[in-house]
């Protein structure tokens, strides 16, 4: 009886305290639950939801020379990990922090809902020469800015010296060359050539730009028009090509930032691996380039369709933004300005490459552009390949669906992957769901 | 008849009435005092909830034109969305291969264990139990390590017969990769559930059956499995629930099979992606309810037909 009772108790006991938690914990958006400890405690707080490798420093360092206002930092994941955490808070109309870091190509989706401020009017004026007018263009929306760039991503490739070398190849520098290289190293028994990821659909949209395709055409303007062209020729070619890689076997099908993908990397089962700038940073936080991997890699300009003509893409790079949810959205704006635009935060990001800085005082720094990248054996990496890339990079205009069409892209690259359709048809297959998608959401699609 | 003793004691008859009322009041009291805590909480997190996804469900909201009053038209439009029908036919196909696969196994480890009296029986049950007592989010992706082709031991232990491991995250093998994952999950939940039921089975019915000549298969089939009839039927219906909602699991090995697992996978996933990460809280909310839809109809089918057969056992 006595241990009935007892028992009884405990579970009350724990179920009264599992109530607690829950009310305890909002997402973040509390200030009382940061991932960093906030030293000077007198002052207000701004809560903020970020990914980069670095944050924990980033903040430290605005902390620490800020007497304004302190932040409270909290990773709520990587990517759509995030950007689902946020859009549950948009539509409980609580929850959100007051900056958060979001990805350029994310902000018209965030945007069109309402969810994110204008911060123009919170003191742009005194920090828009820090950053290039391309480099605003991808945070704005119209004339109104939506965040505060950080990084941006000029897509190279990546590859394995060790297995160039072994397999006597130079850097193609075009997609057909790389074809041919992939078929050379197979033939001679070796790993695969890259890689062919169903869940990087942003990628596979950027090498799509790269030959010509403008998959949206969207003028904030007139916020009902959309043009949706994600079946035509370019479009088509791409998935065909990489298609086609994959159904000989020259590249793997495996997705990316997985521990399996990872591990291929660092086991050199992959040759090359086409990704952007702040690759390296993740690829060395999960223990890429140590051990008996350092100094196997490399890194080479995208390869071309037309060597003549080369074309530069972006893929990912993030900024800071406010959100409609900030309480005092002057001060986030502050903080939005301030975090990762100091020398220090900066210098960390790109000596270690986890960022590709999108802040003039680094891209114009000689210590920037002329780093000897430990990751990449000191190669000049910047100056060689990605300051080019970055400067040539034209801009895209994003759809403001952007997570549906990512993930019926993702569905359609499996497709793809399984045989079960080519490219062509797969271009075709995504065309009709995203015009699908838009009208159903109210748009007239062109 | 009532109208001749109605006339005649109609003052006692009330009277009684005044008193059995009174008592009544009180059991009722007392009835909706125990209820009470369970009510609210029933109604607060459960029909409140139902209320407010089925008023959800017959809205639409439009990134462009806001929300409007559609009836019935997101139900309309999920019984035509390709994505939601082939989520719920794999869920369907899933159900069929998985429950009966579980449930052999379970009944069969029972009989085993009921049949079986040894320190080694005892520690068995505990192990094949142990999956039950692991999170299914933490098997799965246990699981998933296991299944990995760079890590994973598959890859070592088919190295040694010069043979390549098969990768039960693609999309040929996914099925039976899930069908694993759950099978070793669900099997010792049900097995404890049906051992329990065969302990309450009353052992003189044994020794009489043996008197009559019967052997342990036959004790078995014609005995033991009958009697807990009951019990099969229950854990049958509540894996038949769990399976068309299957959720957990195809979600946390999506993070390591993404191309393979899609947002629409089962109707469970499609309605978590089109609330929380395309903020369509209506459609969302409509696949629930057409999953729930399937769910009760599966279940009422089966409920119909055991029953049925019930008095064949």
């Amino acid at each position: 009886m006595k241990t009935k009772r007892l028992l009884a108790t405990v579970a009350m006991l724990a179920a009264g305290s599992g109530l607690v938690a829950c009310s305890s914990d909002e997402g973040g958006s509390d200030a009382s639950n940061c991932t960093n400890s906030i030293t000077k405690k007198d002052l207000p707080v701004v809560t903020m939801w970020g990914w980069y490798p670095n944050t924990q420093l980033v903040v430290d360092n605005f902390n620490k020379q800020n007497n304004e206002v302190q932040v409270c930092w909290t990773n709520v994941g990587q990517g759509s990990d995030e950007y689902d955490k946020f859009q549950t808070a948009i539509s409980a109309g609580t929850g959100a922090p007051d900056v958060i870091m979001v990805e350029a190509d994310r902000i018209p989706t965030f945007q069109i809902q309402g969810a994110l401020v204008d911060i123009k009017k919170y003191g742009f004026d005194a920090v828009k020469a820090n950053y290039s007018d391309g480099a605003w263009k991808d945070v704005s929306v119209g004339d109104a800015v939506y965040g505060v760039p950080v990084d941006g991503g000029p897509v190279a490739m990546i590859y394995r010296k060790d297995i160039f070398d072994k397999y006597k190849i130079t850097p193609p520098k075009t997609w057909a060359e790389y074809e041919q290289a992939a078929q050379k190293v197979k033939d001679a028994g070796g790993p695969l050539f890259g890689d062919l990821g169903a869940n990087v659909s942003a990628l596979t949209m950027a090498l799509q730009i790269q030959k010509g395709a403008t998959p949206f055409i969207y003028d904030p303007a007139q916020p009902k028009a959309i043009g949706v062209k994600l079946n035509d020729q370019p479009s088509k070619d791409v998935l065909d090509y990489w298609g086609g890689l994959a159904k000989k076997g020259l590249v793997g099908t495996q997705d990316q930032f997985t521990p399996e993908y990872i591990s291929g990397v660092i086991n050199g089962n992959y040759a090359t691996y086409i990704s952007a700038a702040w690759a390296p940073g993740y690829l060395t936080g999960a223990g890429v380039g140590k051990g008996q991997d350092t100094g196997k890699f490399a890194v080479a300009p995208l390869p071309q369709w037309d060597a003549a003509n080369p074309v530069q893409v972006n893929w990912g790079g993030s900024a800071f933004s406010v959100t409609k949810q900030a309480k005092k959205p002057d001060l986030a704006a502050k903080v939005a300005y301030g975090l990762y635009a100091d020398k220090e935060s900066l210098t960390d990001g790109w000596t270690n490459q986890i960022i590709f800085p999108l802040n003039l005082t680094a891209l114009k720094d000689p210590a920037f552009i002329d780093l000897k990248v430990a990751f990449f054996n000191g190669q000049q990496a910047n100056k060689e390949v990605y300051v080019p890339a970055a400067d040539a990079y034209k801009g895209v205009s994003y759809a403001p669906f952007g997570q549906y069409y990512l993930d019926a892209m993702t569905k359609q690259i499996s497709e793809v992957i399984k045989g079960s359709v080519t490219g062509s048809q797969a271009a075709d297959r995504l065309q009709e769901d995203v015009a699908k998608y838009a009208k159903e959401q109210g748009f007239t699609v062109q | 008849m009532t109208l001749v003793t109605e006339k005649r004691a109609p003052r006692a008859h009330n009277e009684s009435r005044k008193i059995r009322g009174k008592v009544h009041l009180r059991e009722h009291l007392m009835g909706w005092l125990f209820v009470g805590p369970f009510g609210v909480v029933f109604l607060a997190f459960l029909i409140a909830p139902l209320g407010y996804a089925l008023y959800l469900s017959l809205f639409q909201k439009k990134l462009i034109g806001g929300t409007s009053f559609v009836l019935f038209d997101n139900y309309v439009k999920a019984f035509t969305d390709p994505s939601f029908l082939s989520g719920a036919w794999f869920v369907i196909r899933f159900s069929l291969v998985s429950i009966p696969l579980q449930i052999v196994i379970a009944l069969a480890l029972a009989l085993i264990l009921d049949a079986v009296t040894t320190l080694f029986a005892r520690f068995s049950r505990l192990m094949i139990f142990l999956p039950y007592a692991i999170p299914t989010v933490i098997g799965a992706v246990m699981w998933g390590f296991l299944y990995s082709k760079g890590f994973g031991p598959l890859t070592d232990i088919f190295g040694l017969f010069g043979a390549t491991a098969p990768d039960f995250l693609s999309s040929d093998l996914i099925f039976y990769g899930l069908l694993n994952v759950v099978t070793w999950q669900w099997a010792g939940y049900y097995m404890i559930i049906l051992y329990a039921a065969l302990q309450g089975v009353d052992p003189t019915l044994y020794e009489a059956a043996r008197m009559d000549g019967a052997g342990r298969w036959q004790v078995a089939t014609r005995i033991k499995i009958p009697l807990i009839a009951p019990a099969l039927i229950l854990i049958l219906v509540f894996s038949l629930i769990g399976t068309l909602q299957f959720f957990n699991e195809p979600q946390i090995l999506r993070f390591l099979a993404a191309g393979t697992i899609g947002s629409d996978f089962t109707p469970n996933m499609y309605a978590y992606q089109q609330a929380f990460s395309l903020a369509n809280f209506n459609y969302g909310s409509a696949i629930s309810f057409a999953l729930g839809g399937i769910v009760f109809i599966c279940v009422y089918a089966f409920l119909f037909f055991t029953r049925k057969r019930r008095s064949f056992l």
